[in-house]
């Protein structure tokens, strides 16, 4: 109990926590689902109930939950960590035998009065594991080969399942999490060089197999990893989406075309422009400096995330936090550069900003877990 | 498990450490995120702006609407009119078939039209309306328009298409438009991107398409925003359109229909012609063909149907037919004669019926002979022999270019530019043409048969019209179907007078009279007795083939007894009022047997309508042929006289 060991007199009580919430944080989370809002009208042309009054709503909702979660002591958030890895993996399997198939994939629970992803639960839970086992953990056990086997399980069970469903963007942002909150809690470098050497080597080995004897997969797969790679070889198929948005988002300029007034997302040139692609439209409305200014927004969270984190002397809950600010720069980073055309366009929303309830409601959530562990964090002497 | 606060403080400082890595490590990712925002929408941002204008504007053109072509009354003969059409736009229908078959039961639309309406329907995007049929009555539409709301994704619309009000009276003149075909195409050296439109009309044949420059117009353009499917947002900017220029024919449309109904019932031709201006106020051409079947895409039956006719109704005998002039050439042969001076006027040759030369033997048409001839006598009594005797003479002394030279000043073996398709030359022909074309020599023989216009001569009713015209005249009048081009007069170039003394034309033209009015006169039967309208005309029989000896044994020896595409032509020319020339006339009735029975008073009528201006009374028609007459006009289907609606506008 690394937290009773600590100053338990510090940690404000009652009503009083309100005034240690993390405001600032709060507010940047705000100012970032308002540029959502913004966009998601602009999408709609104008009409706000399309899209943003739902979105506003869940937003709504979503803060109140926040702070909520933020009024509930830290620990009882650990205690429960393991628990809840296990309600999201139990919920991943359930989707797998009986849920919903939309769009080709099977990822929905119907709760009856809405749909929900148990991946993205996933996305969070595994994160409080992940820093309740480090917690858990003695130090000098941390790069221990035996020890690092757990927590890697705890990762690959359910990147596997979301992989299944077939989710490839969540089953990233899932391995990618897991990893870097083994990398907060102080992995050694040296597993983390092994296993990036091992990729890199492996994805050498497939290309350098193709046209061999002793060719690794088969040519249709290679076929599909070189539309996946070059968009720009197929521009009316696969590389379409990419090929307008970048367009969408190069024609913005510097100041953009104004809002509302973005010819390529209102002539629907642009793919699933209220989800995944949202951020070209507002590339494309408001410009380098509307897309900076969201980017700095984002800064700005990571940012306060880890100066939240590293005031906190709790394994858990900085952990936590550094996990979350992680998996939330995960979302944006490849959301980002997939619409930039840096990366395979892989279904991953841009966080707070593309329209979805449950993404938004677990992200709140997630940020309710930080603030928790900001309220109750403690102190040094 | 409790832990020391060392262990502690040596956790938290390692989680710091690495978040503050990892942090860092993140700041790093978003630089190059911004820097790559800056690159695309900095540096970069000119190419995609344009790529994105380009994703945005089309261009589309706006078709002009084509110039009218009014007769000289201002009658149209080829105007723009609206097409009512049903279109279909796919995404809005819920069962295609169904939907198809409940129109068609208010409709007919025929089953080729459908399958073509399947077949662009999934060609193209479902939101594009696809034509199921046009050229509907304004009854279809409004039987569609009642019945609208039980058929959503079906409306009717209307277009600007071609129509020929006038029907077959101008399908020879004018000709038709049709759409733009690959032949089309191929064609032009640098297709104007207007004919790519779909369902933009070009002329085909006549007029339509030899005055397609003028009649065509200059496309507008308009600047469209699309949506990625392709449909069309609204309208940036537009350039309109510069209609076509319309024209104005020199053709009477009364006139016109009357040749057309008066010949109707044979394969014929006839041209009426301004003997001052040179207007052509008629070229009929008989049997004709409705050009509105064309417009809209013929049927493979009607035109096979009209193909295998043959009368050749596809075929105009105003200028694409040549045809052996017969007798009508015979003022040709007089005049070359006189102006070399091989024959007086007066000058009396005998006629025993035939004339040898070398060891062939050259009857005259009357076997028994005519006796002695002077050329009044001639020309009135058509006697080859005089002919025969003048043109050798002309030949002996003079070669037969004195004679084909003659004929190339009153028009014949020339090319009239006119904007009719196909127009032929004929042929006169001279020692050089034969030598080069036949390897042979000038004959004797030739000279003969030419002087009678047979042989090698041919010509085409316009030709004999002109020739005709010029005799009456006596300038070289050329002829034209022009008369204005969007209200500007087309100007009458002043006719040269004729290098013939008037004495010797003035024999000609009294020869000519007495032909249509003399006692002996081959046409005597064919002509007008209104006092101050006579004509002065000419017969012509042509032969096609000589009847064969073996024929002549099987007891054939007349021409109504040969199979009817063996059969002479007749043909007619004539001028009138003979005191002050006004109209002329040449007209050729194919296979119809002798001129004076066949082609004279068909060409009689059609005069006197052009004197009159319209169907003649009967006071002008000789006292015993009155009756027959009126029965004749109240039988025919003589559209009457229309009054213009507008001024051809200048548009």
């Amino acid at each position: 109990m690394t937290y009773l060991v600590n100053q338990v007199q510090t940690v404000p009580t009652g009503f009083r926590k309100i005034l240690y919430v993390n405001w600032p944080l709060v507010l940047l989370l705000a100012a970032v689902a308002c540029v959502g809002f913004l966009m998601l009208t602009s999408v709609a042309g104008g009409e706000i109930d399309r899209w943003a009054e739902r979105q506003m709503k869940v937003f709504a909702v979503g803060t109140v939950l926040m702070l909520g979660i933020a009024m509930v002591p830290i620990w009882f958030w650990r205690s429960i960590s393991g628990l809840g890895y296990l309600f999201a993996l139990g919920l991943l399997i359930l989707v797998e035998t009986s849920g919903v198939v939309r769009m080709g994939a099977q990822r929905w629970i119907d709760l009856g009065v809405t749909v929900f992803q148990p991946s993205e639960l996933m996305k969070i839970t595994l994160v409080m594991a992940l820093a309740a086992y480090y917690d858990w953990l003695p130090l000098q056990r941390t790069s221990r080969p035996l020890w690092v086997i757990p927590p890697v399980l705890l990762t690959l069970i359910p990147t596997a399942l979301v992989l299944k469903q077939p989710d490839l963007g969540t089953a990233i942002l899932l391995l990618a999490g897991g990893g870097l909150v083994m990398f907060c809690a102080g992995v050694s470098w040296w597993y983390f060089i092994a296993v990036i050497g091992a990729a890199v080597g492996l994805v050498f080995a497939v290309f350098a197999s193709r046209g061999q004897d002793w060719q690794l997969i088969q040519d249709y797969q290679f076929r599909r990893i070189d539309t996946f790679l070059d968009p720009s070889s197929d521009p009316l198929g696969a590389g379409y989406n990419i090929t307008q948005s970048k367009i969408a988002l190069g024609s913005g300029g510097w100041t953009g075309k104004g809002f509302m007034q973005g010819t390529q997302s209102r002539l629907n040139f642009l793919p699933e422009k209220h989800t995944d692609f949202i951020f070209t439209t507002l590339a494309e409305e408001f410009g380098l400096i509307g897309g900076m200014s969201l980017l700095v927004l984002y800064g700005l969270i990571v940012f306060f995330c880890v100066l939240s984190a590293s005031q906190n002397k709790d394994r858990f809950g900085s952990l936590l936090t550094l996990g979350i600010a992680a998996t939330l720069f995960l979302f944006f980073a490849v959301n980002m550069s997939m619409v930039m055309g840096l990366a395979p366009v892989v279904g991953v929303p841009l966080p707070l900003v593309s329209f979805g309830g449950t993404a938004m409601l677990v992200l709140l959530a997630a940020f309710g877990l930080v603030q928790s562990a900001h309220v109750h964090r403690a102190r040094s002497r | 498990m409790r832990r020391s606060p060392k262990e502690t403080e040596q956790a938290a400082a390692l989680v710091t450490r690495r978040g503050v890595i990892l942090g860092g490590l993140q700041l790093g990712f978003m630089g190059v995120l911004g820097l790559r925002m800056r690159h695309m929408q900095v540096t970069e941002a000119e190419n995609y702006r344009l790529l994105a204008e380009e994703n945005r504007i089309n261009v589309r053109l706006i078709p002009p609407s084509r110039g009218i072509i009014f007769d000289r009354h201002g009658i149209a003969i080829a105007e723009n009119a609206q097409n009512y059409r049903v279109v279909i736009v796919r995404e809005d229908v819920d069962d295609v078939d169904a939907t198809i078959a409940r129109v068609r039961q208010l409709v007919e639309i025929e089953d080729r039209d459908v399958e073509r309406a399947l077949r662009e329907m999934r060609r193209r995007s479902p939101f594009v309306p696809i034509t199921l049929a046009d050229q509907l009555a304004w009854e279809d539409v409004a039987e569609l328009a009642i019945n609208a709301p039980a058929l959503p994704g079906i409306t009717p619309n209307v277009g600007l298409s071609r129509i020929y009000p006038l029907g077959p009276d101008f399908a020879h003149i004018v000709g038709y438009v049709g759409p733009v075909s690959e032949r089309d195409l191929e064609r032009l050296q640098n297709p104007n991107p207007l004919l790519q439109i779909p369902e933009f009309q070009i002329g085909k044949i006549g007029v339509e398409t030899k005055l397609e420059s003028q009649l065509r117009g200059a496309a507008g353009t308009k600047r469209i925003e699309v949506n990625a499917g392709g449909r069309v947002m609204r309208e940036l900017s537009r350039d309109d359109y510069t209609a076509g220029e319309n024209l104005q024919l020199t053709i009477d449309h009364g006139l016109q229909n009357y040749a057309q109904e008066r010949l109707a019932k044979e394969s014929a031709g006839c041209v009426v012609m301004d003997v001052e201006t040179g207007d052509l106020l008629a070229m009929a051409s008989a049997p004709s063909f409705d050009p509105n079947l064309f417009v809209r895409g013929i049927s493979s039956k009607d035109y096979n149907a009209l193909r295998d006719n043959e009368y050749k109704p596809l075929f105009n005998k105003t200028v694409q037919g040549v045809y052996p002039p017969g007798s009508t050439f015979k003022m040709m042969t007089a005049l070359a004669a006189l102006r070399k001076g091989v024959i007086g006027p007066g000058e009396r040759v005998w006629c025993p019926g035939h004339m040898t030369v070398g060891r062939r033997r050259f009857h005259c048409w009357k076997r028994g002979g005519h006796g002695w001839m002077d050329l009044d006598d001639a020309i009135t009594q058509s006697c080859d022999v005089y002919f025969y005797e003048a043109s050798k003479r002309l030949a002996d002394r003079f070669g037969i270019e004195a004679l084909s030279e003659l004929c190339h000043e009153f028009g014949l073996g020339e090319r009239f530019d006119l904007p009719l398709s196909a127009i032929e030359e004929g042929l006169i022909p001279t020692t050089e043409w034969k030598r080069r074309m036949r390897d042979e020599g000038w004959l004797p023989g030739d000279t003969l048969n030419s002087s009678i216009g047979q042989g090698f001569v041919l010509t085409s009713p316009l030709q004999l019209a002109v020739m005709t015209a010029r005799i009456a005249s006596g300038r070289a009048v050329m002829p034209r179907l022009v008369k204005s081009i969007n209200g500007v007069d087309v100007p009458i170039a002043e006719a040269p007078v004729m290098d013939i003394p008037s004495s010797q034309m003035n024999a000609i033209r009294k020869a000519m009279w007495n032909v249509s009015n003399g006692r002996r006169g081959t046409a005597r039967r064919s002509r007008i007795v209104a006092e101050g309208m006579e004509m002065a005309g000419k017969t012509g029989t042509s032969q096609v083939r000589n009847i064969t000896a073996e024929e002549r044994a099987r007891g054939v020896f007349r021409n109504d007894q040969l199979p009817w595409n063996r059969r002479d032509h007749g043909l007619f020319v004539a001028y009138a009022p003979y005191d002050k020339p006004k109209y002329a006339i040449a007209l050729i009735v194919e296979h119809g047997g002798g001129g004076s029975s066949a082609a004279a008073p068909p060409s009689r009528d059609i005069l006197a309508y052009a004197l009159y201006g319209d169907v003649p009374p009967l006071e002008a028609y000789p006292e015993d042929q009155r009756e027959r007459i009126k029965a004749m006009h109240e039988e025919m289907n003589i559209r009457p006289r229309l009054k213009p609606e507008t001024k051809p506008s200048r548009a």
